[in-house]
């Protein structure tokens, strides 16, 4: 069954178009040598028949048949290679080395093979000859031939080396072939073992790579690539649950409390505006909440970067800071910009500027009032690196992972209006566009830094 | 105005509608796209508010279709999905503006409105005017009272729109989408400071202030009548 199973594989398949293919050229190869070389011979061999009857048709026209005869005893007694016999018309034998006329049919001018017996040293031996046949004015007939014995041998020895080098590629082809896609079956078999079990819930195994470093290794390799891949969008997707499962109920408890209260003894048409205000307040709030945390989600699958096109940073940086230049004034800030040289890179304008505005927001909201914003634009070797500095508290080392997570707030910073999820969104830009993001310490202040790649 | 709303949700629809007449409109509604195009064929409106996803016809194919027929009414989006792409998609089909779900009244009357205005032929401007305070779109000056007003480029275009919509109700979000082509929500609002800053330019010092804000919707630019 597994054997039946493996003629059905590509790889067997291929293995035998190409045999196919190997086998007829070795073939052709071996066919073209055999008439060059065996066929080369019979044409020589004919050759010289052709002439020396020649010579005996003109022999008789000159000296009639006992001068024929006179020679073709000449030349049969001559110990050479030829062949003869001259018979009457009723096919009995006047003269030649032939002790009779072979038991062949012919016909004048016929090119005839056939089997003599040879004595010599007392030994009888069984051989093949060729020869022509000619019918002589007044009925006798002459057949003129040569011995082919030993030139049939190496034309049969050709022949059975053909027949067995063709047996012997084909065979060898096919155990090659078979040997090649048991192989490729084997790999192939791996993976998709592995990718059933994945299938079938075990999540953490990964394709097991051979070490030889070929394409099925890099096939792998690009699975488990893609698994691992699977696998962050599934946490994301998990965190997210929980994290609107958690600190969405704390809105919405408040929400529905507030206007609970407010229907628990009749109020005033004041009370009851004020109540629907406040609720109206809180909804916007969540409505908020959701859309980060939705752009959060669609920046984090990818799924944003259809939208890339080319853009020049320095733009971005300049119109986000005009943005929120009037708002540090308003803090008696300084908001700086240093973007000396434009920096061209492959994004989303409005992600990239919204992450921005995160960045000036916070350092905005967390410096006190007199502080320095600084936004600065650097261009070094193959990174546009994007900062924004401030002056104020800062976020101690330990805390620089924990505050990119969702809803994630100091404690230093609780009394500052905010849901915490700023830092994660551009946590999340800067994934999107394979942009490095770190925090710093500007000492004193918090220096974020976003590293894009230029667009080449 | 005439509005035409085409919304396939009961309660949603009722609520705008309700919300829309008071407002002092007069409103049709239609359930589903299909209905929605026999009245838009039967009626001339202001404007008609097509929400994306309707039954028998989809908002986008409603408008393409209303658009290939030769009406141009001005088209109000609403939709569920609020991503940039669904806003390219509603605009290429025909739309003129598009409102993300959940949205604010007070910003869909106040787009409504703008629309309107859009609709009305604009003769190709040089100057806007509003009481005393004059804006002149080719030397790009601004002046009060025939006293000079020094203007950032931002301030200029920011002045350009509230002028353009002189009367009108303007959200935050409508400027800033429209003078700043941004289409997200800052957390805090930077619109503000915008607005106190150039309202120190071109009402400090006169005793009749221009630009109004408006509680809990945005801001309005007005003459003294
Ligand atoms: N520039 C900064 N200086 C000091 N602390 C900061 C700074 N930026 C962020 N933080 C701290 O990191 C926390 C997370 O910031 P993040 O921007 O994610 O949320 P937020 O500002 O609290 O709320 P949101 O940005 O959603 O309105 C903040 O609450 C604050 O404690
Ligand atoms: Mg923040």
């Amino acid at each position: 069954m597994r054997f039946l199973n493996l003629f059905r594989t590509t790889a067997f398949r291929l293995a035998l178009v190409y045999l196919l293919l190997f086998a007829a050229s070795a073939f052709a190869l071996i066919a073209f040598i055999y008439w060059n070389t065996a066929g080369f011979m019979a044409a020589q061999t004919d050759e010289t028949i052709n002439a020396e009857i020649l010579g005996l048709q003109e022999q008789y026209g000159q000296s009639g048949l006992p001068g024929l005869r006179q020679i073709i005893i000449e030349r049969s007694s001559g110990g050479g290679s030829g062949l003869y016999i001259l018979a009457s018309s009723d096919f009995t034998r006047l003269a030649g080395n032939l002790s009779s006329w072979p038991d062949v049919p012919v016909a004048d001018g016929d090119w005839v093979y056939f089997t003599y017996d040879r004595t010599s040293f007392g030994e009888t031996e069984r051989r093949s000859a060729r020869a022509r046949h000619f019918v002589l004015r007044g009925g006798f007939h002459l057949l003129v031939g040569r011995d082919v014995h030993e030139r049939r041998e190496i034309e049969g020895r050709i022949e059975s080396a053909l027949f067995w080098s063709a047996v012997i590629t084909v065979g060898l082809g096919l155990i090659g072939g078979l040997a090649m896609s048991r192989n490729v079956t084997r790999r192939l078999d791996v993976i998709n073992r592995t990718s059933r079990d994945i299938m079938g819930g075990d999540l953490a195994r990964r394709m097991p790579l051979s070490g030889a470093d070929d394409e099925f290794d890099e096939l792998s390799d690009n699975l488990n690539g893609m698994l691992d891949q699977i696998e962050r969008l599934m946490g994301g997707m998990t965190e997210v649950a929980d994290n609107i499962a958690h600190d969405l109920r704390t809105p919405l408890n408040r929400l529905r409390s507030r206007l609970e209260v407010t229907l628990m003894k009749p109020a005033t048409e004041q009370e009851y505006r004020e109540a629907l205000e406040g609720a109206i307040t809180e909804a916007d709030g969540l409505i908020a909440t959701f859309n980060s945390l939705l752009l959060i989600a669609r920046a984090e699958t990818g799924e944003a970067r259809e939208n890339f096109e080319p853009l020049d940073l320095r733009v971005v940086v300049n119109d986000v800071a005009e943005l929120y230049e009037p708002l540090a004034e308003a803090k008696r800030m300084t908001l700086k910009v240093a973007a000396p040289r434009p920096a061209e890179i492959n994004g989303d304008r409005g992600l990239i500027s919204q992450a921005l505005a995160n960045l000036i927001d916070n350092a905005i909201k967390y410096t006190p009032e007199g502080g320095a914003v600084t936004v600065s634009l650097k261009v070094a070797g193959e990174e546009a690196v994007l900062e924004v500095r401030d002056t104020g508290l800062g976020i101690p080392e330990a805390e620089r992972d924990h505050v990119l997570r969702r809803f994630v707030r100091l404690e230093a910073s609780r009394n500052e209006p905010g849901s915490g999820l700023g830092l994660s969104m551009v946590a999340a830009v800067g994934r999107l566009h394979d942009a490095e993001f770190s925090l710093g310490d500007a000492k004193p202040g918090l220096v974020a830094t976003l590293r894009f790649k230029l667009k080449d | 105005m005439r509005l035409l709303i085409v919304e396939d949700d009961r309660d949603a629809a009722a609520y705008l509608v309700k919300g829309l007449k008071e407002s002092g409109h007069v409103v049709d509604h239609a359930r589903d796209g299909v209905e929605g195009l026999a009245l838009a064929r039967a009626q001339t409106y202001d404007v008609a508010i097509v929400d994306r996803m309707l039954p028998r016809l989809d908002g986008l194919n409603l408008v393409q279709k209303m658009r290939e027929e030769g009406n141009q009414v001005p088209v109000l989006f609403l939709s569920a999905l609020g991503e940039i792409d669904d806003r390219v998609k509603g605009l290429k089909a025909g739309g003129d503006d598009y409102l993300p779900k959940p949205y604010a009244f007070v910003e869909l009357l106040a787009r409504v409105d703008a629309l309107v205005r859009r609709r009305q032929p604009e003769q190709v401007q040089t100057k806007l005017v509003v009481g005393d305070l004059e804006l002149d779109l080719l030397s790009r000056s601004a002046s009060r009272g025939g006293q000079a007003i020094d203007l950032q480029p931002r301030e200029f275009l920011l002045l350009e729109y509230l002028m353009r919509h002189a009367g009108q109700v303007v959200t935050r979000t409508m400027l800033l989408e429209n003078v700043w082509d941004y289409h997200f929500d800052p957390q805090t609002n930077v619109i503000d400071v915008h607005i106190s800053r150039l309202r120190a330019k071109i009402d400090k010092g006169f005793s009749d202030a221009l630009l109004h804000t408006v509680r809990g919707a945005g801001y309005c630019l007005r003459a003294v009548s």
